[in-house]
């Protein structure tokens, strides 16, 4: 087992409202170990981008952070503001989803990708540093990058756009790499392409992945591990391989269970699966488990909160049903 | 929004509570000016002229011994009738040549935008001048010669407006359902536009009062002895040598209708702007 | 075969140099959903908006229900409104935002002057088909969900009384475990109401699964179309196979045989010779440099535009 990298414990996330506290994370416990690949998967209101942007520290300044531990490379309390500032951009960088916010249209994508590195080499010359980016760009599978590196990003297309991101985030040499929904905004064709280049760089690179994204296809190509997050809690983990395919948790079954194969079911007429009901509001959670109002499984110790059910391969969830098998 | 909430909203402004008061005030006072008045306005007594205030004659009277505080409530009459129905006059052609020219083809746009830049650069004294010398000076004469020249600026806004939502997924949804295109103008794209240009109109409320003051100053505006603060003002200059009241309380009128529009018309803008409705 | 309820032929939409579409044909059936697909720029938007029309096509014909729609439009200014409608990508911006969900139901009523109680209650009963109460009638459209707003768009599309709809990314913006929620609702409002569909998506599992046929689109023109299941299972265009390999999947089986094409999508402003696609074609020969393949149909029934197609296609060539 390598040493893990971060390791939170009994994370809360909280906002005050005129109806009471929205609570949007709820007792998350995440462990990345060095050189993984994390994927965080779940629908609107899961609370994945919460967690994503708190490892950040980026939520807004009226939430309420609480955690049990919150360890970063042997630097504790890794989400307090401070610390997280600190790290934010040096040890942990982020590729967002829409890659023209990260760039500011007056500058070249040079200067983007020398300035980036000033802070993690305050001592390198600017030609290194140049160099060292346009390196960095044939990597991402830019060509013609030296010319490219004097071109400003609205010369470049979306896909191209986010390559230039990917490889701002990696020439700060981060231990960890969070990607929120990295491909979401890409055409089909453009995203395999990306896909293509994250997964050959994840072999080559030290860094662990941390991809949040609602796709689980996704989350299959890129990620060692997955994380199913439901209203602000991990309903199951586990390996993608065994998840994925034979998921536990009645949410992870019933998510799955939503995905539609185009080719095994073409020509089915009957109609798509659901989840009936609606996510429960933050600021009103049911006392036992979240997923109880919606869930096909529901019985009468539902009522209570779910305990964590640990299981072979790695796996755990959080459910009742976990204790009768 | 309801008028209420709106009014709650506008008082938690800076100054909103005091626009809200001044702008009442005057409404008030210009409507009820026969009641409240103390003495009727044009009456001379010609051995009281320029007394200072007193219990009597709370503002002090004129230099035909007329009472000022009638003078000035009846003078919010005039303030209030011009700048109200210059401000109707010119929303109303404004919005609907600005709307006009952001829906209609190239040429039409640029010809309305042309007239709006002709109007906007005439000197709006010299246009006055002119008017005046044709139709002779009188209170039709200078709503109509105010309206003028204020359409190109509600134009140009509601134009602008137009422009920005006239491609909106709404209004092509509109289109694709078949509504006509009057149905879209005065259903789907006016109530979308006016909020900003009302906004704007409050704001401008007071400047025309001034320039109908002004006008009047000059002796292009009403005629004598039809009391409007321009006319009191320009009285009270002529005299100032002899007694300031005239002068001070005239002067005083504007400045309470001017700050009291215009920070109405900013806090009813950061009213209906959602970004700024509430801090982060 | 009975006529088509709509077709298109040769259809070109510019905006100024740009070609948006250029020689595009559909023909849509009476009760068919029919898949448009495509990356950005493949004009499939514009499709959509020459036929509920938005953008008038610059040259080619329209027939719906074999009529033709120019010639209709100049005696019948409602003859595209009351047959196609249009369901937009974001329904809550598709809603005028200071009317209530009752005043946008009662608009297509108003505007063909028919609002009485009868076709008022008729409206609301639609709106309750679709799971709405009459508690939403006060509401403004920001108050509405995603889900929401997307029911109340297509209530006020269907009072309008339309034989087509077209739905421009009916998904878009859905989570995975309720989409098909509203893909159940379109099935069974077709089959109720006899409606057709012009589906475009770019999420092709959706696509996979609920469309009869479907039409590839790369750059302004069409590269293969044909049932949607024969061109999934066995696509003959190199830019149909790459495109549907490209869908991430959770099967590591499927994962392996993906098709990674190089370079980006071009410009449709300066589009390549020959074949538009031939820059980022693995089968790319000298010829498809210079010449234009035609849309040929095959021995399968699919129409295909590739000098070279794989499959299905090389086996109707070769036959």
């Amino acid at each position: 087992m390598t040493p893990s990298l971060l390791s939170i414990r009994n994370l809360d996330v909280s906002y005050p409202t005129s109806r009471g506290h929205a609570r949007i994370l709820i007792g998350v416990d995440l462990d990345i170990a060095r050189g993984t690949s994390v994927g965080l998967v779940g629908e609107s209101g899961s609370g994945k981008s919460t967690l994503a942007l708190a490892l950040l520290g980026l939520l807004p300044e009226n939430a309420e952070i609480d955690a049990q531990d919150a360890m970063f490379d042997s630097c504790p309390d890794a989400l307090s503001p401070a610390t997280a500032q600190r790290l934010r951009g040096s040890d942990i960088a982020m590729i967002f989803q829409d890659p023209m916010t990260a760039l500011n249209p007056l500058f070249t994508i040079g200067t983007h990708l020398v300035d980036i590195q000033r802070r993690k080499f305050p001592h390198a010359s600017q030609a290194d540093l140049w160099a060292r980016g346009e390196r960095m760009l044939v990597r991402v599978g830019v060509s013609d990058a030296g010319n490219r590196m004097r071109r400003y990003p609205h010369e470049f297309s979306g896909g191209m756009r986010q390559r230039v991101v990917i490889a701002m985030a990696l020439l700060v040499e981060p231990k960890l790499l969070i990607a929120d929904e990295p491909t979401t905004a890409l055409d089909a064709t453009i995203e395999a392409q990306v896909v293509d280049i994250l997964r050959d760089l994840r072999s080559e690179l030290s860094a662990a992945l941390l991809v949040v994204s609602h796709s689980f296809g996704l989350i299959a190509e890129l990620c060692d591990t997955v994380i199913v997050m439901y209203a602000g809690t991990i309903v199951e983990t586990g390996p993608v391989n065994v998840v994925l395919h034979d998921p536990r948790h009645p949410y992870a079954q019933a998510l799955l269970a939503c995905e539609i194969e185009p080719l095994s079911s073409i020509e089915a007429a009957e109609p798509l699966v659901t989840i009936p009901g609606t996510v429960p509001d933050p600021a009103n959670r049911p006392v036992g488990c979240v997923f109880a109002a919606r869930c096909p499984a529901r019985h009468d110790r539902c009522i209570e909160p779910p305990p964590l059910v640990s299981q072979g391969q790695g796996r755990s969830f959080s459910c009742w049903l976990g204790v009768s098998l | 929004m309801t008028i209420v909430s709106a009014m709650r909203e506008v008082s938690r402004r800076p100054g909103g509570t005091f626009s809200l008061v001044a702008v009442a005030l005057i409404l008030i006072v210009a409507i009820a000016a026969p009641l409240i008045s103390p003495y009727a306005p044009n009456a001379i007594a010609p051995a009281n002229r320029l007394m200072a205030p007193s219990l009597d004659h709370l503002f002090g009277t004129d230099h035909l011994g007329r009472d000022l505080l009638s003078r000035l409530i009846f003078g919010s009459r005039v303030a209030l009738g011009v700048s109200l129905s210059v401000i109707a006059i010119s929303l109303t052609a404004g919005i609907a040549l600005g709307i006009t020219a952001a829906l209609s083809p190239r040429p039409l746009d640029l010809l309305i935008l042309g007239i709006f830049d002709i109007v906007t650069s005439f000197p709006s004294v010299v246009l006055a001048l002119a008017l005046v010398a044709v139709f002779g000076p009188g209170l039709s004469n200078i709503i109509l010669l105010v309206s003028i020249v204020f359409i190109p600026h509600f134009g140009r806004v509601a134009r602008a407006q137009a422009i920005a939502i006239r491609n909106s997924p709404f209004i092509e949804a509109e289109k694709v359902l078949g509504a006509e295109r009057w149905r879209i103008i005065l259903h789907h794209v006016t109530p979308n536009i006016i909020g900003p240009i009302f906004v704007l109109a409050c704001m401008d409320i007071p400047v025309v009062i001034t320039i109908e003051a002004g006008l009047s100053f000059l002796g292009l505006g009403v005629r004598p002895p039809l009391a409007s603060w321009g006319n009191l003002l320009n009285d009270g200059y002529t005299y100032l040598d002899q007694s300031i009241w005239p002068s001070v309380f005239s002067g005083l009128a504007l400045i309470v209708a001017t700050l009291g529009f215009s920070l109405l018309g900013e806090a009813l803008r950061d009213t209906f702007d959602p970004k700024l409705r509430r801090g982060p | 075969m009975t006529a088509p309820v709509l077709s298109l032929k040769d259809a070109c939409v510019r905006y100024g140099d740009l070609t948006a579409v250029e020689g595009v044909s559909i023909d849509l059936h009476g009760g068919e959903t029919l898949g448009l697909v495509g990356e950005s720029g493949c004009g499939k938007s514009s499709v959509a908006r020459a036929i509920s029309g938005l953008n008038p096509l610059s040259s080619g014909t329209m027939m719906v229900q074999q009529e033709d729609v120019a010639v209709k439009l100049r005696t019948d200014r409602r003859f595209l409104a009351d047959r196609v409608q249009l369901l937009f990508q974001d329904p809550v911006a598709s809603l005028s935002p200071r009317l209530t969900v009752g005043a946008l139901l009662a608009e297509p009523l108003k505007i063909r002057k028919i609002f009485n109680a009868d076709t008022w209650a008729a409206a609301i009963a639609l709106l309750q088909d679709m799971g709405l109460g009459e508690q939403f009638l006060s509401r403004y459209p920001h108050q509405l969900s995603g889900g929401q707003a997307r029911r109340v768009a297509l209530a006020r599309v269907l009072t309008a009384k339309p034989r087509i709809i077209v739905a421009d990314e009916p998904t878009a913006g859905l989570d995975v475990s309720i989409q098909g929620d509203m893909l159940n609702l379109l099935r069974a409002l077709r089959d109720r109401l006899g409606l057709s569909y012009l589906f475009i998506s770019h999420n092709l599992n959706v696509v996979g699964r609920v469309t009869e046929r479907v039409a590839i689109m790369y750059l302004g023109q069409i590269v293969e179309t044909g049932k949607t299941g024969l061109l999934f299972r066995d696509p003959a265009h190199p830019y149909t196979k790459a495109l549907l390999s490209s869908n991430l999947t959770i099967d590591p089986q499927r994962r392996r045989e993906r098709v990674i094409l190089k370079g980006e999508l071009p410009s449709p402003r300066n589009p390549p010779s020959g074949c538009r696609f031939h820059q980022r074609c693995p089968l790319a020969r000298d010829i498809c440099a210079v010449r234009q393949p035609r849309l040929e149909t095959q021995a399968d029934g699919r129409m295909v535009a590739c000098h070279f197609p794989l499959s299905g296609g090389s086996e109707a060539m070769a036959g």
